[in-house]
């Protein structure tokens, strides 16, 4: 830090929590509680802020301007949500500084330990199976479910890594789930075409924002509640869309 | 009768530590998002099959129960709600029903769809309230003033 200001720092710290958070897909009254809790800790005095699910403007007294941040990609990674939540919590307990809190939530990014694609693609097919025989029933089949949603799963990821942008990976592997669905069962060796797609889409659910959209809505906030349910929408009118169009030449 | 829930319990806690595998939630995690999971999809299994309750209110008590929980492990191992509530929501998605509506649209049975939309808005409308009153209990159970004054 060249000019060191420890309120313009204090501001900076709970801008970039907060924005650490919203991207990880945390639910706005968490937000909101970790930014007022750095800047009270902080010492800051009648600290505002305004967050929305796209950006975020903080402003304190005492100082000339508001800072704003803009954000542009939200993904689900609960890891860093609970590492900044820590973060947050030693901060309180003064164990660390403000600066040292502020290099910490800069590393939370690079720092926070992920699973390999592998991992992700073997849990999203031992999910697709678990949660076909729980919906449907069907055991004989699960293979299939097996097979199918973890190889969506990795395409899912590819499509995103290559291409950013949600929805079409989410409508793209979808489609392959209903064909590759309708090709086993074509084939013979699968004997329940529904179960085997409702077993595959599943870990293209998205959980994150629905309970948030859900949860934002009952406590109150107008702004970021209908936006993060537009989402799980959006989503699930991909899925959907996908699988109208495979059926419809099934 | 035991095998079947002890059966159920196994799938719905893989299903729900796998789905905290795709979230990447922290490894310390992974027991007891589980256990929550598991025990809140029997007790569902419970009230929907066997005492009768009806599909709304299952599904509201199911929610509420997945909050209680999920607070109670939170404060326990001092992590986000969420990181317990998210996965444990897995079973719950009324994916069966969402797939049938939209599959009978196609095929033209417009009767069947519509009461299976049915069925999914009254599960999600359900399990949004049950979030709601799982926040409304939890406050009531762990009240803690606002430390802040200074806004």
């Amino acid at each position: 830090m060249a000019n060191y200001n420890p309120k313009l720092l204090a501001m900076n710290c709970s801008l970039l929590a907060g924005q650490l958070l919203i991207e990880n897909g945390a639910n706005m009254e968490r937000v909101n509680d970790t930014m007022y809790r750095i800047a009270e800790n902080a010492g800051l005095h009648s600290f505002q802020a305004f967050t929305t699910v796209t950006g975020i403007v903080v402003s304190a007294e005492h100082q000339p301007n508001a800072q704003a941040v803009d954000i542009r990609a939200r993904h689900n990674d609960l890891s860093k949500v609970a590492r900044v939540n820590e973060i947050s919590r030693q901060f309180a307990t003064k164990e660390i500084t403000l600066s040292e809190m502020y290099n910490q939530l800069k590393r939370v990014d690079k720092g926070t330990p992920q699973l390999s694609i592998l991992t992700q693609c073997l849990g999203a097919a031992v999910l697709s199976l678990s949660l076909m025989i729980v919906f449907t029933g069907d055991v004989r089949d699960s293979w299939a479910a097996f097979i199918i949603g973890g190889s969506c799963y990795w395409l899912y990821l590819y499509l995103l890594w290559k291409f950013k942008v949600k929805y079409m990976g989410e409508f793209v592997s979808s489609l392959l789930i209903g064909v590759l669905a309708i090709l086993t069962t074509k084939l013979g060796w699968t004997s329940n075409l529904n179960d085997i797609i409702i077993g595959s889409v599943m870990p293209l659910v998205p959980g994150v924002p629905l309970t948030n959209a859900a949860r934002d809505l009952v406590s109150g906030n107008l702004i970021s509640g209908p936006t993060r349910a537009l989402e799980a929408i959006i989503t699930a009118m991909a899925i959907g869309c996908a699988i109208v169009i495979v059926l419809r030449y099934a | 009768m035991i095998w079947h829930l002890a059966m159920e319990f196994i799938l719905a806690d893989i299903s729900t530590i796998c789905f905290g595998v795709l979230m990447n939630i922290p490894k310390r995690a992974y027991i007891p998002g589980g256990i929550i999971g598991g025990l809140v999809w029997i007790l569902y299994v419970i009230m929907y099959y066997q005492l009768h309750f009806g599909l709304a209110m299952s599904n509201l008590l199911a929610a509420i129960m997945i909050s209680i929980l999920s607070l109670m492990a939170a404060r326990k191992f001092r992590l986000p709600m969420i990181i317990f509530n998210v996965p444990a929501l897995v079973s719950f998605v009324p994916g069966g029903q969402s797939y049938q509506v939209v599959r009978n649209f196609v095929l033209g049975n417009y009767g069947t769809a519509v009461s299976y939309l049915y069925q999914v808005i009254v599960i999600a409308g359900a399990i949004t309230l049950g979030f709601g009153l799982g926040d409304v209990i939890n406050a009531a159970l762990h009240y803690r003033p606002k430390k802040w004054k200074n806004r």
